[in-house]
């Protein structure tokens, strides 16, 4: 098992966001967590990377419990995340976005360079010394992910990739996802877009209203259509 | 002509430790968003220790080791002071950690006092820059010519060091986000040490090769924070080159602002400042802040206005002080008069800095006005003594309302530094302008007339326009007026599109306070019976700003409270001790790390914990809420 989550409950201040959320992943698979807007995917992954200060629960990663740990420990040990704001660096060039994103080699995930991301995403190598204030929103996801991707993770949170792109860089992501699959990268995707989900995943999450209602395989969602209609926004 | 160029040359010689300074100042509040207040201590430290290690040690390897030992040593104490209580703070509201590090600095005043003593120090000349270049008949002492050459090589290194290095990178993504820097695996921790050790080298170094040139003394730290506050806020907080051009330009103007006007050489470049905030209130070459993202409150406790029974409560002690002097002596009396008059200085800043979310750094300026408005009238102008006291502090609202124009263009940290910029420049005035102001001499016999004389009679009357002043203020803060300032504060977005003029209601703001500070300050040249640059002096700034916080940034009559129990604790400690700036910056950091609520704070959180226990016996509330990204 790479990841798994168990009693996950979040609060931000005296708000409680998450119930009991409990998520696993296998090695090398690709999961979705589906929801509608606000139902707690964002947090699911920020509390996953100890990004919300106030959680309880277990968050194991290969084997290890890293609830305790700080942000950056739990991404050093392999753990990348790709936020949905993209949060680019605006005023360092894509180059040296990447740089803030490079880790040392992992025995155990695959290895990434600046040019091997260069050709997953030939856009970026077109432009490595432009600002990342003055790239489209389509480069500017592609380069959180190869951001991330730096850090040679052999996980990756993807926080709504396709979300506000054009379909043809949807296109493009699905191919970079796929892509990233074959090298052996487990994958978490959070979408709303069940298509693009259905296109890169083994299995599917749906969280509502900070709760898991739904775990199973993508051909066990489509054969409940009345969960389908019900969480998702179609 | 020979005359303009050597003139010229020595502003750009005083430029490179200004520019060492303010850009360790902004590479420090780039990434840690800390405005550090210490930094001019640590310049003046840099200068103590670079003094004794170039004394010890004899020497052209003694002197130039000197100066970068003496940085380093200081740079390691900056490490030790950002590990211990910087990072307990990193999270809190930015006033807090403007007082923190303003704390801090006080301390390091008494300490070099212990270590070095009062005296000025003449430091070594530097071995290989003792003479001087001859130009056209004109001296240039080549130290300074050494320094001309220093800023710019120094200002080559860090660019080399932020766009070459990955830790330079680091810095600059941090600077952005830095939560999406640890996201990416970067131990934050780390980095925000390393950038604070760099700042502090920056400052201490400027410090070291000033020795050279000036003596060393312990106001060195104040004297340079203003100048530097000045320089980032024209050059742009955050920006280096923003830094270095600033610094070339306020030494410039101080170079020949002392030939136009030799005694108020600090109004030119308060009037470059003015025109750069008009036209790029972010500085020449910063960039306009996002709004700033509000720290959520220490407290959630909506205001109320006072119950019927507080009320009572209030009028009972009110009553129980007017009947004071039929028990108490002169000295307690007047000791009374003083702690009254503070509770008016401290209510108006309070009006400010919690009701309007603007933290002055700088509020004594209008105290002081205030007191000198009471001086000029009842001296120069010979007025009768309500006369002088209704018309003193017009002053201050004058002062106020200029520089509060200027300054509400601001907000958080660059507001701070402005605010205290501009009472620095009052203090100046005060202090230099002696033929109007007496200088450091004040202005004497300005005595209260026969029928306010007695301990007991001007106790009365301080006390009861204390009350006056303090029920109108609290009037407002639940008027209209008071609403538009608390939205315009709790959401400046959001209080313009319901049509609240932002700027317009915190100018108001800012004027009513200073007209009260300057109330106070009437009152108290009368009490003191004279007037002295002192009372505009940041330390009673600071005093302002630690008996608000004291009482309770986030209540209503925290100032109140706190007033009357720091002045009377600070009147009694300075009986007691010497060391009373150790003390009291010891208390402020103190109080910043272990009690932010202050008195009243803590005790409505009791009250409040009480009450909410009740609350969950007599019904079990669930309350859900909406699940949020």
């Amino acid at each position: 098992m790479k990841l798994q989550v168990a009693d996950l409950n979040s609060f931000y201040g005296p708000a409680h966001i998450l119930f009991d959320i409990a998520l696993e992943v296998g090695e090398g698979e690709v999961v979705a967590l589906l929801g509608r807007n606000g139902a707690g995917k964002s947090t699911t992954f920020r509390s996953i990377v100890g990004l919300v200060e106030s959680r309880s629960g277990r968050i194991v990663f290969e084997g290890k419990d890293v609830s305790r740990e700080p942000t950056h420990a739990i991404v050093r040990g392999g753990l990348g995340y790709v936020p949905e704001e993209r949060r680019i660096f605006t005023d360092l060039t894509v180059e040296e976005n990447l740089e803030v994103g490079r880790q040392p080699k992992r025995p155990n995930a695959p290895h990434w360079t600046r040019e091997k991301l260069f050709t997953l995403f030939p856009n970026l190598g077109e432009m490595r010394n432009r600002p990342g204030g003055r790239m489209s929103g389509g480069e500017q996801q592609m380069l959180t992910i190869a951001r991330t991707l730096m850090g040679n993770p052999s996980l990756v949170l993807l926080d709504e990739p396709s979300e506000g792109l054009s379909p043809k860089i949807v296109e493009q992501m699905v191919d970079a996802i796929l892509a990233m699959k074959k090298e052996g990268v487990s994958i978490v995707v959070s979408e709303q877009n069940l298509h693009f989900a259905r296109l890169i995943s083994d299995r599917a999450y749906i969280i509502e209203r900070g709760k898991i209602c739904f775990g199973g395989t993508m051909a066990e969602l489509d054969a409940r259509p009345d969960i389908r209609d019900a969480h998702l926004s179609l | 002509m020979a005359f303009y160029f050597v003139q010229f040359l020595t502003g750009l010689a005083s430029a490179a430790s200004l520019f060492l300074v303010a850009s360790g100042l902004s590479i420090i509040f780039g990434v840690t968003r800390i405005v550090n207040f210490a930094h001019g201590a640590f310049y003046m430290l840099g200068a103590y220790v670079a003094f004794t290690l170039t004394e010890r040690f004899s020497g052209a390897l003694g002197f130039w080791g000197g100066i970068v030992v003496a940085a380093l040593i200081v740079a390691i104490i900056g490490v030790l002071v950002e590990m211990v209580l910087l990072r307990r703070i990193y999270h809190a509201p930015e006033l807090f950690q403007l007082l923190a590090t303003f704390g801090l600095t006080l301390m390091v005043q008494d300490i070099v006092v212990m270590i070095w003593g009062p005296d000025d120090l003449l430091g070594r000349r530097a071995p290989g820059f003792k003479g001087a270049v001859d130009f056209f008949g004109q001296n240039i002492p080549s130290y300074d010519l050494f320094l001309i050459a220093l800023s710019p090589i120094v200002l080559g290194i860090l660019w080399l060091l932020f766009q070459r290095t990955r830790w330079g990178v680091l810095v600059r993504a941090a600077t952005q986000d830095r939560d999406m820097v640890a996201a990416l695996g970067v131990n934050q921790k780390w980095l925000f040490t390393s950038v604070f050790a760099l700042g502090v080298f920056l400052a201490a170094l400027g410090g070291a090769l000033q020795i050279p040139r000036d003596a060393v003394h312990h106001a060195l730290d104040l004297r340079i924070i203003v100048e530097v506050f000045v320089v980032v806020v024209i050059g742009g907080l955050g920006s280096i080159i923003g830094a270095f051009v600033a610094a070339v330009l306020v030494s410039e103007l101080n170079a020949f602002g002392i030939l136009i006007f030799p005694k108020i050489s600090i109004i030119l470049v308060f009037l470059v400042m003015a025109v750069v905030l008009i036209v790029r209130p972010w500085g020449l070459f910063g960039k306009p802040e996002a709004a700033a993202r509000r720290t959520p409150g220490l407290t959630v406790t909506p205001w109320r206005p006072l119950t019927s029974g507080e009320r009572l409560m209030s009028l009972g002690a009110l009553v129980l002080a007017a009947m004071m002097p039929l028990f108490a002596g002169n000295y307690a009396l007047t000791v009374g008069s003083e702690i009254a008059i503070f509770v008016i200085f401290a209510a108006s800043l309070h009006f400010l800095m919690s009701v309007g979310g603007l933290a002055s750094f700088g509020h004594a300026a209008y105290f002081g006005l205030g007191a000198y408005g009471v001086a000029f009238l009842a001296k120069a102008a010979g007025l009768p003594m309500i006369a002088s006291l209704l018309l003193g502090p017009v002053l201050g609202l004058l002062g106020a309302a200029v520089f509060g124009f200027f300054a509400v263009q601001l907000s958080g940290v660059y507001f701070a530094m402005l605010t205290l910029a501009f009472a620095q420049i009052v203090w100046s005035i005060a202090f230099q302008w002696v033929e109007v102001t007496g200088g450091d001499n004040g202005i004497l016999g300005v005595w209260p007339e026969r029928w306010a004389a007695s301990p007991a009679n001007f106790y009365w009357l301080s006390l009861g326009i204390t009350a006056l002043v303090v029920t109108v203020l609290r009037v407002m803060v639940f008027s209209p007026f008071g609403f538009a300032l608390r939205a315009t504060r709790d959401s400046p977005l959001r209080s313009e599109a319901i049509g609240i003029n932002g700027k317009r209601v915190q100018w108001t703001a800012f004027v009513i306070s200073g007209t009260v500070a300057g109330i106070g300050g009437a009152l108290f040249a009368y009490l003191k019976g004279s007037v002295f640059p002192d009372s505009v002096g940041i330390s009673l700034s600071v005093d302002a700003l630690v008996m608000v916080l004291l009482g309770g940034v986030e209540t209503v009559s925290g100032a109140v409270i706190g007033a009357i129990v720091f002045k009377a604790a600070n009147i009694w400690l300075v009986s007691q001790t010497d060391l009373s700036k150790l003390v009291l910056g010891g208390f402020i950091v103190l109080m910043v790390v272990a009690f932010p609520k202050g008195i009243v704070g803590t005790l409505e959180t009791i009250r409040n914990r009480r009450r909410s226990a009740e609350a969950k016996k007599s019904a079990l509330v669930t309350s859900r809420i909406e699940a949020a990204e």
